[in-house]
């Protein structure tokens, strides 16, 4: 999903003065980093773990939650790994940035917050057994090796969030088990996710906590070169339809052409990889976010499965003012389908 | 009304001009020296803060080790609490020949992280190489340019919004240049924290938070006693100055006493009396304060390599950037100037109110009265004093210390007119003829005019002597120590550790002594620790100066049982031998000795070799002493030359080393005997204008004199005599009280401002010259006046009988 967030971002994040068109080469080559390979199979608990040797990777949970009184709320945890080289070393000389972003959107609330730290002394990192990512006082933390039961915790100057998840579905690998092509010229990364939590707990908002339930989606992926070099950004969607059935989708917007995909995971969990093309998005209405014009209301549509659904930002203003500013939070559906979701917007300058 | 009789006040000055120059001049000085001072600390301070300000650390408080250093696993441990804190870790390195003061901090965490990004760019190179292997180092453009020369492995970034002398890197780089990948030397607390997290107190009870202000900047801390020290010397000025000014004032309103009863009886209110002569005040004030902000600003632009080569000299502190006009400092001296005129006038304007409507114009009291005043004025001195010693008895510290030197100061200047006048007492019962006997009877009659110039007098003259002595008992116990501490032959400096240990072993193949002197940098209660590993040789046991030791010290250090420290450290931390000092979490030793450590502002502790290198992996091994006869060393420090790629500089030996440092010493105290030079000018302008303004009230006594056939000639050559017989008795009475400042100086002041204790030696050849400048300047200040006797017209003499006085 979020690809060249992070590559802008473990960029920008220390020189937010800095103009991300500097680093673009990061984005295109892959000197020294491992390259996602097709075939690979991927195994567990071992790769809920950082994957050091590849650039990017994160560890993204979303969730749309709800309060007794029915107000709808939105959060967002992201721990994003960076790395200058390849490899893990002690100390100041690991080459591992972290980055962490959360955010609380309701109604007319949107709250953020951004963490960044070095690797190799402890201040952020991942770890299995028990499962832990952690940067500062934030966390994602499990009792066990697996992702199946987790608390979910982050502290902004205005907000703060705990949550606890457990997992009622398996994992869902997307693409090919796991291998998820980015572009029609074979970018790739290596992709699953959790997308079958209940979750409950508390939001401390700026005028007193909040008790919330509802339903978390965790994706993971690693890679080292997601993007084509003219591809400029992506709209991705994850959407929990009442019925129990899901639907994950992105569209790379690029020169030559958008490319889409996604995964379709049925009531029982089990996923289905789209044909590129399959899955399609409009803009139906625009916004003004912090003097951009961004589509916040959408029409997403999946013939082979007979969706056609309307989305439409529970918070048009959702914007995440970070290193690396980008467009995020919780969308309401309806049409063909009802449920809940969350959008995800780069690249609108 | 109001308007003539202003005119009326002010037309004294156009009958003399040369008291208002007087007034204007002495005030001038006054406020001159003292707004020097005050612009010279207040552009060292500017100095520290923007240094603060341009590294980050401005403002914010930090959490620092109690001993040694922060490891950290402790700072991840502080951040998954949830503060927010940026690591620092400092240190010296060396590169070539030179040391630079390396700032290692987290790129990412670091308050200055976006400008350093910013020049990184302007080098067209991206922010994040500086994490990198071969990382990259900030510095000010004339630091980056030697850094640059120094070395090429790392590039070097110019960036003018650094401090001088100062290179920053990424930890990465700096934990691998400063050799210690696992520590912080420690934490600035950022600014934006979550609200409702555990205290740090306790999250980290073993570390000490320092608020922002106390943190602001270790130099700061250091020099507060130098600044201190400078400002006790402009209030000194200024006090001299004031005792001018004050005479003057006096004089001023007594001789325009006849002028004020007239006013009067024409109906003027006393109220709007006193109000004109308080504008009148206020406006010679402003004038002069205009002129001594003027001079002052041109002193403190003369005087300022001078005070920046002391702070590099004694804390290594640099102080940067030309003198620049501050408002508040402008403001601040003029309501000095202010201040202290309304201050100096106020008992002539207090009497001015109480004086009867039609009070006869009188000339000055003397006699009996005078005699009485001195009586009095010596009562209040040794009220004074006494205060001051009970004050220094039961307060510690240097505001103590200055406190007690300013009451003795004060006190002793009040009693000085009794003390002068049974001198003259005393004097005068060897007068033989009529001629003598009015001599002295008429000094003595002259007492009270003069005294006021004759205390600044005594003030500068102990102060040059007080001052004097301590620079010179520091110089010569500096020296003895210098001659203890190298004695080492040859000083070398390896250019890496690798031919340090080349070194170490061709030492040995040539039999050569070789002292290894290596060290690791830690921190001790919040302040920075050298600690020194030594290797138990002969040299060290008979030469080392200790001032204080167990039994047996040499051999309990060497086997690692104990340690020795600076005297420094000591005083700091009350520690004594016997005691035990805890230099990291688990590592403590007891201190078997104190020995002295003159020019270095920090603790220092010493001990074995074998102990440091057990506790501190990768110890810089590149600076030697080695041991030679007097024929072997220019043989040795050839040899060394040809088997080895050492720059000159790195090879030298004693008498070098030893010359070095003396002219470091020398420069650091250059101010000191600049200012002690100008207020010892103050001090003689004094005595030239209290001469000058009793040049009118003389004539009615010499007149008589005159008319009994004494030549004027003669009667100016008694004003010469006159003058250096009260010069000669202050300069005397001067010397005692030099002396007690002398031993407070170096007793008190220095062990509290760093934090070492000096032996005092005695300098009479010294006070002779003293003696012979205070004569001098007792001959320059009567010989207008004297000029002016010797050339008066008989006819004014005359007048004296026909006027009605």
């Amino acid at each position: 999903m979020n690809a060249k967030t992070i590559l802008f971002a473990a960029s920008a994040i220390w020189a937010t003065a800095a103009q991300p068109q500097g680093y673009a080469g990061l984005g295109t080559d892959a000197e020294g980093f491992a390259i996602p390979q097709p075939g690979t199979q991927l195994s567990f608990p071992a790769d809920h773990g950082p994957h050091p040797d590849f650039r990017i990777e994160w560890w993204y949970l979303t969730a749309n939650l709800a309060s007794p009184v029915g107000a709808d709320y939105g959060i967002q945890w992201t721990l994003f790994r960076s790395a200058l080289a390849p490899g893990e070393e002690e100390g100041w000389r690991s080459p591992q940035i972290w980055m962490a972003h959360a955010a609380v959107t309701g109604r007319e609330e949107h709250l953020f917050a951004e963490r960044i730290a070095r690797g190799g002394v402890g201040q952020a990192g991942v770890r299995g057994a028990p499962f832990e990512a952690w940067i500062d006082d934030w966390h994602m933390r499990s009792t066990s090796e697996s992702l199946e039961k987790i608390s979910l915790s982050a502290t902004g100057l205005e907000f703060s969030y705990d949550l606890d998840l457990i997992a009622d579905g398996p994992l869902v690998l997307h693409g090919n088990a796991g291998y998820s092509v980015k572009s029609a010229s074979g970018q790739a990364s290596h992709y699953y996710s959790q997308p079958h939590y209940q979750v409950s707990g508390t939001l401390s908002l700026p005028d007193g906590p909040v008790d919330v339930t509802g339903h978390g989606w965790l994706d993971r992926e690693w890679s080292s070169q997601p993007l084509a070099e003219d591809q400029s950004g992506w709209d991705w969607f994850s959407l929990s339809f009442d019925n129990g059935e899901k639907l994950m989708g992105f569209v790379l917007r690029g020169e030559s052409g958008d490319f889409t995909s996604g995964t379709w995971i049925s009531a029982d969990g089990t996923a289905e990889p789209l044909e590129p093309g399959s899955f399609q998005a409009e803009p139906l209405e625009n916004s003004d976010v912090e003097g951009r014009r961004i589509p916040t209301r959408w029409q997403a549509s999946l013939p082979a499965r007979g969706v056609t659904v309307e989305l439409q930002a529970l918070n048009p203003q959702s914007w995440m003012g970070t290193s690396f500013s980008y467009w995020e939070g919780p969308v309401m559906v309806t049409g063909s389908h009802s449920g809940r979701g969350y959008l995800e917007m780069t690249g609108y300058e | 009304m109001t308007g003539a009789a202003l005119l009326a006040i002010l037309s004294h000055w156009r009958r003399h001009p040369l008291q208002l120059a007087t007034l204007i001049a002495g005030l001038a000085l006054a406020a001159g020296l003292w707004s020097a001072v005050q612009a010279i600390n207040a552009e060292a301070r500017a100095s520290y803060a923007r240094a603060a300000e341009q590294l980050g650390t401005a403002g914010l408080a930090r959490l620092v080790p109690e001993a040694g250093s922060i490891p950290i696993a402790r700072y991840g441990d502080l951040r998954r609490s949830g503060w927010r804190l940026a690591p620092v870790l400092e240190g010296v390195v060396r590169f070539d020949r030179q040391s630079f003061d390396i700032m290692g901090v987290d790129l990412l965490q670091h308050p200055k992280a976006p400008v350093l990004a910013k020049a990184s760019e302007a080098e067209s190179a991206t922010p994040l190489e500086a994490l990198r292997p071969p990382g990259r180092i900030f510095a000010h453009p004339e630091t980056a340019a030697l850094l640059s020369e120094a070395q090429q492995v790392h590039p070097v970034t110019r960036l003018a919004a650094l401090p001088r002398g100062i290179g920053m890197a990424d930890l990465s780089l700096a934990s691998q240049l400063l050799r210690q990948p696992d520590s912080l030397s420690y934490l600035l607390v950022l600014p934006e924290q979550t609200p409702g997290l555990v205290p740090l107190a306790e999250l980290a009870p073993d570390l000490t938070l320092i608020p922002a202000r106390a943190a602001a900047s270790d130099t700061a801390r250091l020099t507060d006693s130098f600044h201190l020290n400078l400002t006790a010397f402009g209030l000194l000025s200024f006090a001299v100055g004031l005792f001018i000014v004050q005479g003057t004032i006096a004089l001023s309103l007594e001789q325009r006493r006849g002028m004020i009863r007239t006013l009067r009886s024409l109906g003027v209110p006393m109220r709007l009396l006193s109000g004109l002569f308080s504008v009148e005040l206020a406006a010679i004030a402003l004038v002069a304060g205009i002129a001594g902000l003027a001079g002052g600003y041109l002193v403190a632009a003369a005087l300022l390599p001078g005070v920046n080569a002391t702070l590099a000299g004694l804390y290594g502190a640099s102080v940067e950037g030309s003198l620049s006009l501050r408002p508040g400092w402008v403001f601040s001296g003029l309501a000095m100037t202010l201040g202290g005129t309304f201050l100096a006038g106020a008992q002539s304007l207090f009497l001015l109110w109480r004086m009867p409507l039609l009070a006869a114009p009188a000339t000055r009291a003397r006699g009996q009265q005078a005699s009485r005043s001195h009586l009095a004025g010596a009562i209040c001195g040794s009220a004074i004093i006494s205060a001051g010693l009970i004050f220094a008895m039961n307060f510690q510290g240097l505001v103590a210390g200055f406190a007690f030197l300013g009451a003795l100061m004060l006190g002793a200047a009040l009693v000085l007119p009794l003390l002068i006048s049974a001198v003259l007492r005393l004097g005068s019962q060897t007068a033989k003829g009529s001629f003598s006997e009015w001599l002295w009877a008429d000094t003595r009659a002259q007492l009270p005019g003069m005294s006021l110039a004759l205390m600044a007098l005594m003030l500068a003259l102990a102060a040059n002597i007080g001052v004097g002595t301590m620079v010179s008992s520091f110089r010569l116990t500096f020296t003895g120590w210098l001659d203890q501490r190298l004695f080492a032959e040859v000083y070398v400096t390896t250019t890496s550790d690798a031919q340090g240990t080349e070194l170490a072993q061709w030492l040995e193949t040539q039999s050569v002594t070789a002292l290894p002197r290596r060290y690791h940098d830690t921190r001790f209660k919040g302040a920075p620790l050298r600690v020194y590993g030594i290797r138990d040789d002969a040299a060290y046991r008979s030469n080392w100066p200790l001032l204080d030791a167990l039994p047996d010290v040499w051999d309990r250090t060497a086997s690692g049982e104990a340690v020795l420290i600076n005297e420094q450290l000591a005083r700091r931390h009350k520690l004594a031998p016997g005691s035990v000092l805890e230099l990291e979490p688990g590592w403590r030793l007891p201190i078997a000795g104190i020995y002295s450590d003159y020019g270095n502002p920090n603790g220092q502790v010493m001990v074995s070799l074998q102990v440091l290198e057990k506790r501190v992996n990768g110890l810089p091994n590149r600076n030697f002493g080695l041991r030679a006869t007097p024929q072997e060393i220019s043989a040795l420090i050839n040899s060394l030359r040809q088997e080895f790629d050492i720059p000159r500089e790195n090879i030298l030996d004693q008498a070098t080393v030893k010359a070095r440092s003396l002219a470091v010493f020398d420069r650091t105290f250059v101010i000191t005997a600049a200012l002690n030079l100008l207020t010892l000018g103050v001090a003689g302008f004094a005595l030239l204008t209290s001469l000058l303004t009793l040049w009118n009230q003389r004539l009615p006594q010499l007149a008589p004199v005159w008319a009994m056939g004494v030549t004027r000639r003669q009667l100016a050559a008694a004003e010469v005599l006159r003058s250096l017989l009260l010069a000669a008795v202050t300069a005397v009475l001067a010397l005692p009280l030099g002396l007690v400042l002398a031993w407070t100086l170096l007793s008190v002041i220095n062990v509290a401002a760093f934090g070492w204790k000096l032996p005092m030696y005695l300098f009479p050849l010294d006070w002779l010259r003293l003696f012979v400048l205070a004569l001098l300047a007792a001959v320059v200040a009567a010989a207008l006046p004297a000029w002016r006797l010797s050339r008066i017209d008989p006819a004014e003499l005359l007048k004296v009988f026909a006027n009605e006085r």
